[in-house]
């Protein structure tokens, strides 16, 4: 438990140092605002049409095959851990469980879906 | 009071507190950052109960995979992302009220029912919990860890199948 | 030699003994969780200051410039008029951003990057948190980062913002999935997730066994962190400044604290996991000692790469990751798997490897499985590659980023 609890002791001190330094920042700071000043930085120009555009596919491809591969690996981390203590067998079953999702990987690569279009 | 309970009780009200506010928000972006605290709640849960691993994977699969896929989604979809005032209820309301309180008051029943085990002195830690798992992967549960790897397969060709722009 | 190696350790021991005099002894551990959390923290703080002059001093140098030398002795004082300035301008919240969120990302992308050394072993015994799954710790970290730029991009409500963010957080994905398969492979190799086990078994620095995933690592690093020549999310060119676009003053200051902090982190576990942590080369100095000098060397190799490359575009950059960073790692993986049941460092938990001979037939076995691999890698990517060099020698154009990433529809 008592690593978890110095975790705990980072994330409390990680929030509360950029909490703190930001608010130092608001005490130390002028305070004008004006709309002008207020407005969105596009370069400088007046923003043009709406902000939230449509965006391409592809990101989203991407991310999916992230996740996948994602799970995988937190399938495989324990296998790694244990294979010290396994014979062989472990061997052949990571084998067969690696050859599928590089199977995969290639199937995703022979449909183009890597490439950015 | 321990200190474990103190914990145990800001994660829950964390947990509670974020589902509360993912479903009444009515920024869709909004409410899936607060499914990302719900998450994050969750995983402290399950450290205190000495489920390091498993604590970890839920950030590392539920908060950096699945719910960045979901943000990435709203982020593709520029008529939910943009609008903040979406309506909180459509015409499903009551029907979905009767179907919640129904699985909410089955629930509360079986926590209640259950004879829970206490652990005697403080929380049992599992250790080389990954280990452990690893070897049960390896043992015990290898045909469910080599149809895990098929699942993500047919799950990758899903997801190729049905995102190609065609 | 003894006492400056177990120097902070003592110091640490001392002043929970002083402390345990006045206060009950659960107290006494809490106050020390915390106060280790503090200086470690403000220790990443001051590293964030030095090494936003370091890395404007070598970039200048590398590119024939003298870099800052204005305020005080070669510049030394400019990140302190730096902060100086940062906390005294005006904190801007925009228009139409959602102020909740857009508030809030700065502060939620720094605490992950302060995390990061909570496991991270600076010295012999000296590590805050003795995590036993430490490595899943630090990517599950990375996560954090990707909801907090996200948060950012969104809550700007600001074209270029929303595009940096995407952009940053594919970039991040994408280049996690070949820095997880290495770590698993080092994993395999060293037994256990726990960072310090992984120095344990580091007889001989795991860079030299594993050469080409070590490349590859320093490499999918730079590219996590955003850094040049992967820095397309913040491309000035096209985006004015990415994600942080809208962000300002103090604000702003957040962002870079948790880039270089984060930049910080990553040479330190590239240390722990390839250069043999904070386990001495030769010259006998203190362990942390050793840590430091090894981390400066990978951060300084990270800011010569940014002296270095010029930008990808992002399809390259996504096509360099998916179809040969992952397919090689993952076969790397396959590969280490079988030459570790054959010539394990590591059997039932234990150090298996005797003396300067077993190291030796160690590293020319994994050495040799490399040099073999790196070949047929580069026999079966070659012509990918000449194509590449043909492309670089024609002059493709790069500045086709923002029509390539809006759909036409």
């Amino acid at each position: 438990m008592k690593p978890y609890a110095v975790i705990g002791a980072f994330l409390v001190i990680g929030l509360l140092l950029p909490l703190m330094t930001v608010m130092a920042a608001t005490l130390l700071s002028p305070r004008k605002p004006n709309p002008i000043k207020q407005d969105i930085y596009e370069c400088g120009l007046k923003t043009v049409g709406e902000t939230w555009v449509q965006f391409k596919v592809q990101y989203y491809i991407y991310a999916l095959i992230f996740v996948i591969f994602d799970i995988e690996v937190v399938f495989l981390y324990p296998w790694a851990v244990a294979y010290n203590q396994l014979g062989l067998f472990a061997l052949v079953e990571m084998l067969i469980f690696a050859g599928i999702l590089l199977a995969g990987l290639l199937y995703a690569w022979r449909k183009g879906v890597l490439s950015w279009v | 009071m321990t200190a474990e309970q103190v914990v145990f009780i800001l994660a829950a009200i964390v947990t509670l507190g974020s589902a509360l506010g993912m479903v009444t928000t009515r920024s869709v972006f909004v409410g899936a950052l607060w499914m990302v605290a719900v998450f994050g709640g969750v995983a402290a849960l399950f450290i205190l109960l000495g489920a390091g691993f498993l604590g970890i994977v839920q950030i590392l699969v539920y908060i950096g995979a699945i719910a960045v896929l979901i943000l990435f989604a709203i982020m593709l979809t520029p008529r939910v992302m943009g609008d903040p005032q979406a309506p909180r209820y459509n015409r499903q309301w009551p029907l979905v009220a009767v179907m919640a309180s129904a699985l909410a008051s089955l629930l509360v029943a079986l926590v209640l029912r259950t004879d829970w085990p206490v652990a005697q002195e403080g929380t049992p830690t599992i250790a080389g919990f990954a280990v452990e798992l690893g070897k049960g992967f390896m043992t015990t549960y290898i045909l469910p860890f080599e149809v895990a790897s098929v699942l993500l397969l047919v799950a990758l060709i899903g997801a190729i199948v049905i995102a190609r722009e065609e | 030699m003894e006492a400056l190696d177990r120097i902070f350790i003592r110091i640490g021991e001392a002043f929970s003994a002083f402390l345990a005099q006045y206060l009950p002894g659960p107290a006494v551990t809490v106050i020390g969780m915390f106060l280790s959390a503090i200086i470690i923290s403000t220790f990443a703080a001051l590293t964030f200051m030095l090494l936003t002059w370091l890395e404007r001093k070598f970039v200048g140098r590398m590119q024939d410039r003298i870099g800052p030398n204005r305020v005080g002795p070669f510049g030394l004082l400019q990140p302190i008029a730096d902060a100086i300035k940062m906390f005294t301008k005006e904190l801007i919240t925009p228009a139409g951003a959602h102020k909740v969120v857009y508030n809030l990302a700065p502060i939620l992308v720094v605490a992950p990057a302060l995390m990061i050394f909570a496991v991270i072993p600076f010295g012999r015994d000296m590590v805050a948190a003795d995590l036993d799954v430490g490595v899943l710790y630090l990517i599950a970290l990375s996560s954090a980062t990707e909801v907090a730029i996200l948060m950012a991009g969104w809550a700007s409500r600001n074209k270029f913002s929303l595009l940096g963010a995407m952009r940053a957080v594919a970039q991040m994905l994408s280049y996690e999935v070949p820095l997880v398969l290495i770590l698993l492979t080092l994993v395999l190799m060293a037994g256990s997730m726990r960072l310090a086990d992984i120095v344990a078994v580091q007889g001989v620095p795991f860079a030299l066994l594993q050469p080409v995933a070590f490349v590859i690592f320093v490499v999918a690093a730079a590219a996590e962190l955003n850094r040049t020549p992967f820095d397309i999310p913040e491309a000035e060119s096209e985006l004015v400044a990415g994600y942080h676009t809208e962000y300002g003053g103090m604000k702003f200051g957040l962002f870079m604290m948790a880039e270089f902090i984060a930049a910080f982190g990553m040479a330190a576990l590239v240390t722990t996991v390839f250069l043999g942590g904070w386990r001495p080369w030769i010259v006998p100095l203190p362990s942390w000692l050793w840590f430091l000098i090894k981390t400066y060397l990978v951060l300084f190799v990270f800011i010569w790469f940014r002296g270095t490359f010029p930008r990808l575009r992002i399809d390259q950059l996504q096509a360099f990751c998916w179809k040969f960073l992952v397919p090689v790692t993952l076969v790397n993986v396959i590969v280490t798997g079988v030459v570790v049941t054959f010539f394990p460092l590591v059997r039932n938990g234990e150090l298996v490897v005797r003396g300067v001979g077993g190291w030796i037939t160690v590293t020319a076995v994994y050495l040799a499985v490399n040099v073999l691999f790196a070949l047929v890698v580069a026999w079966l990517y070659r012509r990918p590659t000449l194509q590449a060099m043909q492309q670089i020698q024609v002059g493709q154009p790069a500045g086709r980023g923002l029509s390539r990433e809006v759909q036409t529809a």
